[in-house]
């Protein structure tokens, strides 16, 4: 079942949540919705869905407009963050709600038991089905929350942040093993997340959201590799920013000439969005851009550096062997190897106070501050 | 660890979540003496009042034609207030706990309006909204409808009295547990009805047999309102509350009390019952508690 959403809008007291955002998911596909809180993802999603109507806009399944279809026809099977099993249902029961509340083609009881231990094979949690769901693990409940969504058949399965609410080891497992599900079943499948790893790592294609659009919808390769904004860079792994200025087709950092491919940027003011891996320490006294070691930190099996260069002291974050010892207040000379510059207007451009420390930490807490704006 | 360090360390760790023991004495001899005296002796004084001259007495003064009455109209007006209550106030909290809308909160003022008036207060609308004098007192008359002084003005004061129990019961569980499981509910496909009874309605069950017993408490000991709208017909518009202080001001104290413990009882029924259906149930109440 191919999913198309078209020029969808939709505002809550003024504030833009989705603003004309058009998205096709193939049949087949495993889609993820990324992005910060209050970006739209869960909106789009359950706008999909048809939780959520929009103020403008029409959801196709295949070639059927569903406008004014209500949820209970559209056949979506839907998993939620924090799981909404019932209560006071068993296992079996909460697996079989959606083929009993049928009105039509009801299958026999015998039918529908049949039906819930094959799901609850599919989810491998046989001979748990006499269970309450406050008897199961976390990672339990969202495998029965997915098998009830399974049973109705559904031409569609959303997911909503499906694994915010386990820690991150059950996280990591059920991620596999839902690509393994989807890989099996074949469902059109779209799901939301923050979790940047996530996406990358369980979608076909990903698509990044924020503030209420579509920044960029591609594979998870060039998702990373080539983001078409300054946020996508900074919203997907580690990330540095400094200022350098355009002029005849190159970019210089305090008029030293960066060896970067810039396209083709009118001249001024552009940014430089690094990853730590594009930096690299000068060993061999070649050149290179000199600075001062600020802090050091051990990640993995390499050495997160973090140094401020130039006139302004821009802060660069790079990795260093973890062999090597680096010291505060010690200096150093890098040598800028990737990287995209991206100009003024940029959408998520930022402005120089901003950049000066865009950790990942601080990611998070300017992510939030766009919901509030 | 020795023995002893184990008690001293075990000591330490009570302290830091409590307080000494003659705090403690002191607090809980605060608490019992209070209770004791509010809530247990006046309890036990309308007993003792009530059988202090033997059982034959107190049964004569239960088989009065007049007691028996107030007994059927009191258990008749609980009947019809408690369900109606039931519908309303599941209807209420399900839109006021479930649904955005303008105006939301002053429907909640609303519904606690009748917590808020004085009883007598309740009871003197209803009187200015049926009477002879007001604009639908001769209409009523002329269609020889009667509710003030009848048995439908106390059934209405007793709902309006009543009203915010259920309601209030039901709110803050309802906000609580959000609509995500209606919201899976209906994407599985069930209609409205169905997530109704199978999905809310299961969720807020005991906090309703909750509101429903405090409701149906209200509604049989009610003074105040129905005071105002039964006019004190004897063997007709009096309930049991309005039986008890009649038979009181008639210095028929025996008899007073007596009626009072049967009031009391099934106060104490009502009570009971609830305590029984949560013992039977405690594994399955914190077992959603816990979800």
């Amino acid at each position: 079942m191919q999913v198309r959403a078209v020029n969808i809008s939709k505002r809550y007291v003024g504030i833009a949540a989705l603003d004309d955002v058009s998205l096709t998911v193939r049949p087949g596909e495993l889609v993820a919705l990324l992005g910060p809180s209050g970006s739209g993802k869960t909106t789009l999603l359950r706008t999909i869905a048809g939780l959520e109507h929009p103020d403008s806009g029409t959801v196709y399944f295949n070639d059927r407009d569903l406008s004014d279809s209500r949820i209970q026809d559209r056949g979506v099977g839907f998993v939620f963050q924090h799981y909404a099993l019932f209560k006071h249902m068993r296992v079996m029961d909460n697996i079989a709600f959606g083929l009993r509340a049928r009105s039509k083609d009801k299958p026999k009881e015998s039918e529908i038991k049949r039906r819930v231990l094959e799901l609850l094979d599919l989810v491998q949690l046989s001979g748990l089905e006499r269970r309450f769901p406050a008897q199961l693990s976390g990672g339990q409940r969202q495998r029965v929350a997915l098998a009830r969504a399974l049973a109705i058949e559904p031409s569609v399965l959303l997911l909503d942040e499906p694994f915010g609410a386990l820690d991150a080891r059950v996280r990591k497992d059920l991620r596999r093993w839902l690509r393994e599900i989807h890989d099996r079943t074949g469902h059109t499948t779209l799901f939301v997340t923050h979790d940047q790893e996530e996406a990358l790592e369980l979608a076909d294609r990903v698509v990044v959201m924020n503030k209420g659009k579509i920044e960029q919808s591609a594979t998870p390769d060039e998702i990373y590799d080539t983001p078409a904004t300054p946020f996508v860079f900074s919203f997907i792994g580690e990330s540095s920013v400094i200022p350098v200025q355009v002029g005849n087709g190159r970019a210089t950092l305090d008029e030293r000439l960066l060896d970067l491919d810039i396209g083709n940027l009118p001249d001024g003011p552009a940014q430089l969005y690094l990853r730590p891996e594009d930096v690299v320490m000068v060993t061999d006294g070649g050149p290179g851009i000199p600075g001062l070691v600020v802090s050091t930190r051990r990640i993995g099996g390499m050495r997160r550096v973090t140094i401020e260069c130039g006139l302004a002291r821009h802060r660069i974050e790079f990795d260093a062997p973890a062999e090597i010892p680096i010291n505060n207040s010690q200096r150093l000379t890098i040598r800028v190897i990737g990287g995209r510059v991206y100009g003024a207007g940029a959408e998520g451009y930022e402005t120089e106070k901003l950049a000066a420390s865009a950790t990942s930490d601080f990611k998070w807490a300017k992510a939030e501050g766009w919901l509030d704006r | 660890m020795s023995e002893a360090a184990a008690t001293r360390q075990q000591r330490k760790v009570r302290q830091a979540i409590g307080e000494g023991p003659a705090t403690r004495f002191v607090l809980l001899t605060i608490a019992l003496a209070f209770l004791g005296l509010m809530l247990v002796a006046p309890l036990l004084v309308v007993f003792v009042e009530a059988f202090g001259r033997g059982l034959g007495v107190y049964f004569q003064a239960l088989a009065l034609p007049d007691t028996m009455a107030a007994l059927q109209l009191t258990l008749l007006v609980a009947a019809i207030a408690v369900p109606a209550n039931l519908v309303f106030g599941v209807a209420a909290a399900w839109l006021i706990a479930k649904f955005d809308f303008k105006g939301k909160s002053f429907l909640l003022t609303l519904i606690d309006l009748p917590f808020a008036v004085s009883p007598v207060v309740s009871g003197l609308i209803f009187v200015l909204l049926f009477g002879a004098n007001s604009t639908l007192g001769p209409w009523l008359e002329d269609n020889n409808i009667k509710i003030l002084y009848a048995v439908p003005g106390i059934v209405i004061a007793t709902i309006f009295i009543t009203f915010p129990f259920i309601a209030r019961e039901l709110i803050p569980l309802m906000e609580q547990q959000g609509s995500s499981e209606e919201e899976a509910a209906v994407s599985l496909g069930a209609s409205g009805w169905r997530t109704f009874f199978q999905v809310t309605l299961p969720n807020v069950k005991w906090g309703l047999l909750y509101g429903v017993l405090l409701c149906n408490a209200r509604a049989m000991g009610e003074f105040g309102a129905v005071s105002v709208v039964s006019g004190h017909i004897r063997g007709v518009t009096n309930t049991l509350p309005l039986h008890i202080e009649i038979l009181y001001n008639d210095n028929k104290a025996a008899a007073a009390f007596a009626v009072a413990s049967l009031l009391a009882m099934l106060a104490l029924v009502t009570l009971a019952v609830k305590t029984l259906l949560e013992a039977r149930f405690a594994g399955e109440i914190a077992a959603q508690r816990r979800h």
